[in-house]
């Protein structure tokens, strides 16, 4: 495995071509919760343009390391540079500067439900900008049109349904024009078809404005539909750096695992599982 | 084996309690850092969000905390002309609930509705926040959560909790008033007059002073425990609970301690 986690290292530092900008450097990046080691020693390069996808199962560290790109976590080691800054050793206005630049969708959309559609999308417009009301109408209606939710401007998030709440919370994470834009499990929950729709619309987006997009997944076909590149996480480390076609073709078996849906463990020995049941219930 | 247990449980709530208290404190000076620099960092405070929670905290309390009062009031005035009638004092009950009133059951009764509607309402809709990511939205967009959710109820709270006190004030005195005129042989209009004759400005001062106190009591208590919500929409729930029980317990301590000094 560790074999595999230096190879990926290699592989993330010479898939930067000489020429194109890198958006997100993660440089030896370590996260610890009391005795917990979350990210052991995260090494990423991304560069401008590129569809990143993030995968790996639950619990390998992709959320984690998608809210330290954006600030929101506090690495305990390692640094994470944003087009070019420690986006944790710099100063409030240019975190503001750096944030602004980049937008985030949430798993649940995380809209504030106190506020029309209309308003959320409006927010980061009405906090940070001089526009006038006009101007924030206007394109406030026209990013709800780029993700087809034209004309909700003025219901609330509880009454759309689970897709509509993901379009609406991307048309406020594209409100500023990115240069980056984020992703947290954009698929979640909903049905193949309009997962299928979102996974459209994103690489629409990137076609329309360029933006570079990092997506954490543990949706194969939607990984493999929208990646220029896949990071492939387990247990705090990258297993592997590569285009779909590279991992799919992968030789690790954890990742394989996870493509063709089998269980990690072989299949359980009925009379260990009887004697580790029978143990938990002694209580030894 | 038992006891043992029992000192641990109680050991991990005095820790909980000191950190809770530790972080409502770091909000207080948070918030007053805000208020102060944030144009400088563009986390201006919008006019519009504190009369939406002033709106929401003193406009729609005003008829509950006027009713109870007047309630109170009445209540005040039972009492107090059958203990006084035995000393043949019923020309003291004006006094009585006119000082009582003003200086104790008024910021009381008002701190009270107010922790449980509004202080209650600003945990749910915080801790909602919380686990709805909605807080996360905000840091990933620039915005300071404690400048755009904190700050405003708490101003809007400080502004509204002397207004309504000073109306529960005048409600309280009127129902007082409602019951004693009769007893009395006097009008309403002589009664409300006399009662304002009795009073005195430090009188309503202390209800307005300890109103301040009481405003920031709930607001930071309905914060905190919001902004500290764990297990989602269950925690949600204990986090209202918790807010209601502690903010009340605060007040009641609180308006004992500034009773005592203010009246030496």
């Amino acid at each position: 495995m560790n074999q595999a986690a230096n190879q990926t290292t290699n592989q993330t530092t010479s898939a930067v071509k000489p020429g194109r900008r890198e958006i997100v450097v993660v440089e030896k990046l370590v996260t610890q919760y009391g005795d917990k080691v979350i990210l052991k020693g995260i090494d990423l390069c991304i560069e401008e343009g590129e569809i990143r996808v993030i995968m790996g199962g639950s619990g390998s560290g992709k959320s984690t390391l998608l809210w330290h790109i954006v600030g929101l976590y506090e690495p305990t080691a390692g640094r994470v540079l944003v087009m070019g800054k420690d986006i944790h050793r710099i100063s409030f206005l240019e975190k503001l500067e750096l944030l602004w630049k980049i937008g985030v969708s949430f798993q649940n959309g995380a809209l504030f439900s106190d506020m029309t559609v209309g308003e959320n999308v409006a927010l980061p417009l009405r906090e940070f900008t001089d526009l006038d009301e006009k101007t924030i109408q206007i394109i406030v209606r026209m990013k709800l049109e780029v993700v087809n939710l034209g004309g909700y401007e003025d219901y609330y998030p509880s009454q759309l349904s689970g897709g509509m709440v993901k379009r609406a919370a991307l048309a406020r994470a594209i409100v500023r024009d990115p240069a980056l834009l984020l992703f947290d499990e954009p698929s979640a929950g909903l049905d193949p078809i309009l997962a299928a729709e979102l996974d459209e619309l994103i690489l629409q987006l990137r076609k329309a404005m360029g933006m570079t997009m990092i997506v954490v997944t543990h949706d194969l076909d939607s990984a493999f539909t929208i990646a220029d590149k896949i990071t492939f996480l387990h247990d705090g480390k990258i297993l592997m750096t590569g285009t779909p076609e590279e991992v799919k073709n992968a030789d690790n078996p954890i990742i394989q695992a996870m493509i063709q849906r089998k269980p990690l463990n072989a299949s359980v020995d009925p009379e260990k599982y009887l004697q580790r049941l029978t143990r938990a219930l002694s209580g030894q | 084996m038992a006891m043992r247990a029992l000192i641990e449980a109680l050991g991990a709530r005095v820790v909980q309690a000191i950190e809770r208290f530790g972080f409502g404190v770091s909000l207080l000076f948070e918030s007053i850092y805000w208020l102060i620099v944030g144009p400088r960092y563009k986390q201006r405070v919008h006019l519009w969000q504190i009369a939406e929670e002033f709106r929401k905290i003193g406009v729609n309390a005003t008829f509950i905390v006027n009713g109870l009062s007047v309630v109170v009031g009445m209540m005040l005035a039972i009492q107090l002309l059958y203990a006084l009638s035995d000393f043949g004092a019923e020309s003291q009950v004006l006094l009585a609930i006119a000082k009582s009133v003003t200086r104790e059951f008024s910021p009381l009764i008002t701190g009270i509705i107010v922790a449980g509607r509004s202080g209650a309402a600003l945990a749910a809709k915080i801790g909602s926040q919380v686990v709805n990511q909605e807080v996360d939205a905000l840091k990933v967009m620039g915005i300071v959560p404690v400048r755009f959710l904190v700050l405003p109820p708490l101003i809007a709270m400080v502004l509204a909790l002397p207004m309504l006190i000073i109306l529960a004030d005048i409600s309280g005195i009127f129902g007082g008033a409602l019951f004693s005129v009769g007893k009395m042989d006097m009008t309403l209009a002589a009664y409300m007059k006399a009662s304002l004759d009795v009073l005195v400005l430090s009188d309503v001062m202390q209800g307005l002073i300890k109103s301040v106190v009481f405003a920031v009591i709930i607001a930071l208590v309905g914060a905190t425990m919001g902004l500290q919500v764990k297990g989602g929409a269950e925690g949600v729930g204990r986090a209202t609970t918790q807010a209601v029980v502690i903010s009340i317990t605060l007040i009641v301590i609180t308006d004992m301690i500034f009773s005592y000094f203010l009246t030496q």
